[in-house]
């Protein structure tokens, strides 16, 4: 696992795989080149920064208070109506007999209230949810204009001066992560704190979580909180079999987290 | 707020657990229009094809009117996408900035390339010399347009004429593989998304195209029928019965391919199998069993297929046809509505249903989808008048009209 | 007939096509964002607009300047990883300048604390939990515990202070008479440094056998199982749950 990280903090996507990822591309590009504006290569940034970004979630020890939903609608200015998250947290509910219930009264923002049917609960826990920065992400794909990236920090960004409006990346978006924004009709997600963490703050969900459920640092620091976290626990990224390369990663994730 | 008030409705009638960022549906009866209005395009020009490249001599009354209605239909197709846009105004970044590795971005070339150098050219070719002659008979007003449509072209000597058809068959013969492309990839942006359980799916692209084919040639069966009784003519029953038994066809390769797409989902029986099949027999129960599969599929099938191989009286032959080819239009409306709005009734943590709130009005509302679908007649309107489609008013020995001299240098 | 003539029609399409693409071109170049393409596929002072966003939260390590005492007493308590904004709320306009804005001081009860202290059976085990409703009514939660330094007034007595979910599970079970230490070996230390001093658990299967088994001496109501027959190779434990043992 610790080997596979590595790989993640300098993207080095070989070129074979990118032109597979393309297959009409190659042939547009061919034609169109002139008409191009960038070149292929600095696609995703490929001449990486030192900096690369990612996340450390120990499920373990979310209490589910939702600190981190209130302080990212406030840092980020996310609208308070309860469709639009930046991060948010679930509760799964594993009964005896096996069913499973998921919920996130208004994302968590307030918390849970206590659970029904104590007795019948086989397991319960909580699990917060974000953009997972991936760093094969399927939205910055599905742009078509190229107002969604990634940055060469690994960041994936939305320039809301340039969105379209097409929703097209939140189709694409397997986590729910995304969603548009009634002010300004664009697109929008978790950036990381963006603002935040190229002044070496912390995201502010990280900085006010209470109990350290999230890490948050570089991928390729040596010694970091995050790099305890992959040392010395089984990490899990969401939806795995479909190739995003999640770079928000998660410990002690129950497999009926989707 | 009234995007609101329907986004806090729609949060209480959802069952289950989904994501809280997918309370709000985004694409809505406007992107169901879409791939409606392409598919009709694709469909029609591929029927048009049909007399230039396989010869099928029975189909000819229509071709024209085949091109023209695709025309019409392929200047409406960017509408709702351009209405159901966050911001309209900068659509044009498509063109700017295409992102080569977003199936959208393709869009905008796709559509210049189906539109400028298929769609319009032929029709340019094909009609030019016709043109030329109607503009020296027209008055001062046509006489100026037609003029401006040609390009101040007025060289209608056998040779010239020669090459325009050449010229159309050699487009034809690039414009079937580009009808094939702008339909498979309207079906390519649903089927590529990997997210999506219900859209991804190789088959999507094949299955858009062949239900293009089938609403394509059912559109211009209705209209060639409808215009033909407008105009109090005969309309030729050869003909109809061709498109009516290229309609049955094309409906059994279109009903056989969604049968495999059924079944192949059914038998992988992946983790998505549980929320899907909840959603089929709740949300989607009326529009895909009841209006698709059985109104919209299995209904015309059944009466084509009747009325094409029996001995039905002409009249009553031709009203079967045009039921037929009206309940295939319901039934690939109801397709598009099925993809489009069924892939985002259900979470992407396949633990529960939303709703689909329908706006009346409002741009992404019931009425502006309504205006958009009859916009495409008014503009097949204009286009009839400005370009007869009709064998009677092609002008007279056009072969020997070389007699006039008028040869540009 | 000379063969390379080019039709008059495709010289008119021709002019008309070309014309078509100078004016895209020259439109495109007219356009297109200055920083397009600098970095990739997008307007690198995107970039830019994004790191520009105002902070709301200043981040702990601005707070202690100014508020050393607190940041001291806290850093050593249990709230040691709790930021100072988690309570008092985002403070980056204070930090700008304290007169403008004053944060959250919450002093009455229910304000901020059962917000994490409150019970959920969801919460992982150890953490501190009480309900509210039945945990010293009326009092506000600061009267007891300073929210800087938040060790207990006394040393719990209970396990379910921090072991709610296991103590409201075990109420209700057969085993609601016995005690936590009857069974865990915690050493005292455990209730100031829980992570650091672990209780213990059974490691004998004779443990369970001293009611169990059947020649236990203890009430004939309680279930007996032949020790050498039934599970040899596990403790008891890990399989039943003591907890909630099934009747």
């Amino acid at each position: 696992m610790a080997e596979e990280n590595d790989d993640r903090q300098f993207p080095r996507r070989e070129f074979l795989a990118k032109v597979l990822q393309l297959p009409c591309s190659a042939a547009v590009v061919a034609v169109l080149g002139p008409l191009a504006v960038s070149a292929e290569a600095s696609e995703d940034g490929s001449e990486a920064s030192e900096l690369y970004y990612g996340m450390g979630i120990q499920v373990d020890r979310c209490i589910g208070c939702g600190k981190c939903v209130e302080a990212c609608k406030a840092e980020n200015d996310v609208p308070r109506e309860p469709y639009y998250f930046r991060t948010w947290v679930e509760r799964y509910v594993i009964h005896n007999d096996g069913e499973v219930s998921v919920d996130s009264p208004l994302g968590g923002i307030r918390g849970f209230p206590p659970l029904e049917g104590e007795s019948e609960v086989l397991r319960s826990f909580f699990v917060p949810k974000l953009c997972n920065q991936c760093d094969n992400p399927p939205c910055v794909q599905v742009c078509p204009v190229g107002a969604t990236f990634k940055t060469v920090d690994g960041v994936v960004l939305v320039d809301s001066d340039y969105c379209i409006g097409c929703r097209y990346c939140i189709q694409a978006c397997p986590y729910g992560a995304r969603y548009l924004d009634p002010r300004t009709h664009t697109a929008d997600k978790c950036t990381f704190c963006y603002h935040r963490i190229e002044q070496g703050l912390l995201p502010a969900c990280v900085e006010v979580c209470p109990t350290g459920a999230r890490v948050f640092g570089e991928l390729g620091a040596l010694a970091s909180p995050l790099r305890r976290l992959m040392r010395m626990s089984p990490l899990q990224v969401l939806k795995p079999y479909l190739n995003t390369e999640p770079k928000v990663f998660y410990s002690k994730l129950d497999g009926e987290v989707r | 707020m009234q995007h609101l008030e329907r986004l806090e409705s729609a949060a209480e009638q959802i069952s289950g657990f989904i994501y809280p960022n997918e309370i709000e549906l985004h694409w809505g009866l406007l992107v169901v229009l879409y791939p409606y209005i392409t598919g009709l395009v694709a469909g029609a020009f591929i029927l048009a094809s049909l007399e230039k490249v396989f010869k099928v001599k029975e189909v000819e009354p229509t071709y024209r009117l085949a091109l023209l209605t695709a025309l019409a239909f392929l200047l409406v197709a960017p509408l709702p996408l351009l209405a159901h846009l966050g911001h309209p105004e900068r659509s044009f970044e498509i063109f700017l900035t295409p992102h080569f590795k977003s199936a959208m971005a393709m869009f905008g070339f796709v559509y210049a390339w189906y539109l400028m150098l298929v769609l319009l050219l032929e029709i340019w070719f094909e009609y030019r010399a016709d043109l030329v002659k109607w503009g020296r008979e027209a008055g001062p007003f046509k006489k100026l347009l037609y003029w401006l449509i040609t390009l101040g072209s007025r060289d209608v000597s056998p040779e010239a004429v020669k090459f325009d058809d050449k010229a159309v068959h050699t487009i034809t013969l690039i414009g079937i593989p580009s009808a094939f492309l702008l339909h498979g990839y309207v079906g390519f942006i649903f089927g590529s998304v990997k997210a999506n359980p219900w859209w991804s799916s190789v088959l999507m692209p094949i299955v858009f195209l062949f239900s293009a084919i089938v609403s394509g040639i059912s559109l211009v069966l209705l209209i060639y029928y409808v215009t033909t009784l407008v105009r109090r003519k005969q309309p030729d029953m050869t003909c109809l019965d061709k498109l009516a038994s290229f309609l049955l066809y094309a409906l059994i390769v279109d009903l056989s391919l969604e049968v495999l797409d059924f079944i192949h989902r059914l038998y992988e029986s992946e983790e998505s199998i549980g929320i899907l099949s909840e959603m089929i027999v709740s949300k989607l129960y009326i529009s895909l069993t009841i209006v698709q599969i059985l109104i919209g599929t299995i209904g015309p099938l059944l009466i084509l297929a009747f009325s094409r191989f029996s001995r039905l009286p002409t009249e009553l032959k031709r009203v079967a046809y045009f039921i037929a080819a009206l309940l295939v239009q319901v039934g690939i409306f109801s397709t598009r509505w099925n993809v489009v709005i069924g892939g985002q009734l259900f979470s992407k943590s396949l633990r529960g249903l939303t709703v689909y709130k329908l706006e009346l009005g409002g741009i992404e509302g019931l009425f502006t989808s309504i205006g958009l679908l009859i916009l495409p007649f008014v503009i097949l309107y204009v286009l009839v008048k400005l370009l007869p489609p009709w064998e009677e008013d092609r002008p007279e020995a056009s072969q020997g009209a070389a007699a006039s001299g008028m040869t540009a240098d | 007939m000379r063969i390379w003539r080019i039709p008059d029609q495709v010289i008119r399409l021709a002019v008309v096509l070309v014309a078509a693409v100078v004016v895209l071109v020259v439109v495109r170049g007219r356009f297109v964002p200055p920083s397009f393409g600098e970095t990739g596929h997008y307007r690198a002072d995107a970039v830019e607009v994004a790191t520009a966003q105002p902070l709301r939260y200043a981040g702990w390590q601005v707070c202690i300047d100014c508020h050393d005492h607190e940041g001291e007493l806290k850093g050593r308590s249990f709230h040691r990883a709790v930021s100072c904004e988690v309570c008092h709320g985002p403070a980056a306009a204070h930090a700008e300048d304290f007169e403008a804005q004053t944060p959250l001081i919450p002093r009455q009860r229910g304000a901020q604390c059962p917000a994490c202290h409150e019970y959920l059976s969801s919460r992982p085990t150890g953490f501190p939990q009480i309900i509210e409703r039945l945990h010293n009514p009326l009092q506000p939660c600061i009267e007891c515990h300073d929210p800087h330094d938040p060790t207990p007034p006394q040393v719990p007595e209970s396990c379910a202070a921090c072991h709610a979910q296991i103590a409201r599970t075990k109420a209700v079970s057969h085993h609601v008479a016995l005690e936590c230490e009857i069974c865990h070996d915690a050493p005292v230390e455990h209730r100031e440094q829980p992570r650091s001093f672990l209780p213990k658990k059974p490691t004998q299967r004779e443990f369970c056998g001293g009611c169990h088994a059947e020649d236990a001496d203890s009430q004939a109501e309680i279930p007996r199982i032949d020790l050498a027959a039934h599970g040899e190779r596990y403790l008891c434990w890990q399989c039943h749950y003591p907890h909630h043992p099934e009747s």
